[in-house]
């Protein structure tokens, strides 16, 4: 157990909380598991299933698979451009929190950036779930007024001519961003690419590697 | 419901702070707690938006001071408590305390996969003709519902363009109360952000939201 349990909503520190704040929660998760499986309302095995579902099958990895592929397929791009769920499902990837799915292609004159200011909406199918920073106050409260900043909180500076466009996840559509493929990976194979993608370029954080930062 | 859950454009929380290899939960607590609220929402009898009510409908102080995961299990105990499926003295007691509600039926092993795989579309069958059409202007309604909204508060009364027509889809503010799907047609809305943010903000930045057409009025 970390001590990240408590990384308050409100607040970017992880704080160290004295062990019976945080056992109490643990407590009360364990008992109310108890009272629903006594009560005939869960079962077990299920809740073990989705989670097991969600740290090994559904995470970065098939939203990785999606970029690589369209970076390396026109036609492929094309589909994903213009109908994105169908597009994501022809990769087997479909469902929960990604139902109704949008691809925001960044250019060298336009970046995208998706956040969910009112909760934590993140395109499940593809991405997981969402980071904690993800979730956070700082990055909620600053993704649609202070962008910039918030990239620079990621290490990233864009050139000031390019246009920065944020898109806030109000409704059930969500939205992966389709990072610009690095120069001088010309004749790369797809898994080769997938190399280069990492989470935060497809919300919007983060730029793709460049040929040169892997190994 | 202008609570402390809408967010954006508030003022200092700080910088964004990412964890190096973060796990996808901190503890198993919350492996516990996401997979009680997920596998409950069916048996339980609720839908999103009253899932998305219950978690922000609290005090400001009450939601910045749990951590996600906390938000995600007081809400999912008030959604039980309401329907009668636990008492409030059965959740601090840790045990049960009375009997189960009647013809309550738990997700199987064998649906879980499928009922994740399937999610919960939301678009609908359109039963009029979208009010607007893309590259309009519009201005955001200026209302401050009590109850559940997904309009926040930073875009109310601005002006914006809309970019994209998503279809008919159920609309969270009936949704959430229980009032019926009451499907409207959804669009992407672009602000730019000196509209939102005033004069001398980055003229290179642009924001959308996702704007259910009862929250647009026409701008002539």
């Amino acid at each position: 157990m970390s001590d990240h349990d408590h990384d308050h909503l409100g607040h970017h520190h992880h704080h160290d909380h004295d062990h019976s704040e945080l056992s109490e929660t643990e407590l009360r998760v364990r008992a109310l598991e108890s009272i629903l499986t006594e009560k005939g309302y869960v079962d077990p095995a299920s809740l073990d299933l989705l989670i097991d579902l969600y740290e090994k099958k559904i995470g970065p990895r098939n939203g990785i698979r999606v970029v690589a592929k369209a970076w390396s397929d026109p036609a492929y791009r094309e589909r994903l451009m213009t109908n994105a769920t169908a597009a994501i499902a022809e990769l087997d990837y479909s469902g929960r929190q990604g139902e109704h799915m949008v691809v925001v292609e960044n250019t060298p004159e336009q970046h995208n950036m998706v956040v969910c200011t009112l909760c934590s909406c993140y395109p499940h199918p593809v991405l997981g779930l969402p980071p904690v920073w993800y979730k956070s106050a700082p990055y909620r409260s600053r993704a649609v007024s202070d962008p910039r900043g918030v990239l620079r909180d990621f290490g990233v500076t864009l050139p000031d001519t390019t246009k920065i466009r944020v898109w806030d996840s109000t409704a059930e559509i969500r939205y992966l961003v389709l990072p610009m493929r690095p120069e001088g990976t010309e004749g790369w194979s797809a898994e080769q690419l997938a190399e280069l993608v990492t989470r935060d370029s497809m919300i919007g954080t983060g730029l793709p590697k460049q040929p040169g930062e892997i190994a | 419901m202008d609570g402390a859950h809408d967010m954006g454009g508030a003022k200092g929380f700080g910088p964004v702070v990412p964890e190096p290899n973060e796990p996808v939960f901190h503890g198993d607590w919350e492996r516990r707690a996401f997979a009680l609220t997920v596998t409950m929402a069916r048996p339980g009898g609720w839908n999103i938006d009253m899932s998305r009510f219950a978690r922000e409908n609290r005090p400001p102080e009450d939601y910045l001071s749990k951590s996600y995961f906390q938000i995600w299990l007081a809400g999912l105990e008030t959604l039980m408590v309401e329907r009668g499926l636990v008492t409030r003295e059965e959740i601090e007691a840790g045990k049960v305390l009375s009997p189960p509600k009647p013809g309550v039926k738990p997700i199987a092993p064998n649906e879980v996969t499928p009922a994740i795989r399937r999610g919960g579309p939301t678009e609908r069958e359109a039963k009029a003709p979208a009010m607007f059409a893309v590259g309009d202007t519009v201005r955001m309604r200026d209302i401050h519902p009590v109850t559940h909204t997904r309009l926040p508060q930073y875009v109310r009364g601005h002006l914006g363009t809309i970019e994209l027509n998503h279809g008919c889809h159920v609309f969270p503010d009936t949704n959430s109360l229980g009032k019926g799907e009451d499907p409207q047609w959804l669009y992407t809305v672009r602000f730019d952000g000196p509209e939102l943010w005033g004069k001398g903000t980055d003229p290179t930045l642009s924001v959308s939201v996702d704007a259910w057409e009862s929250y647009l009025e026409r701008e002539t």
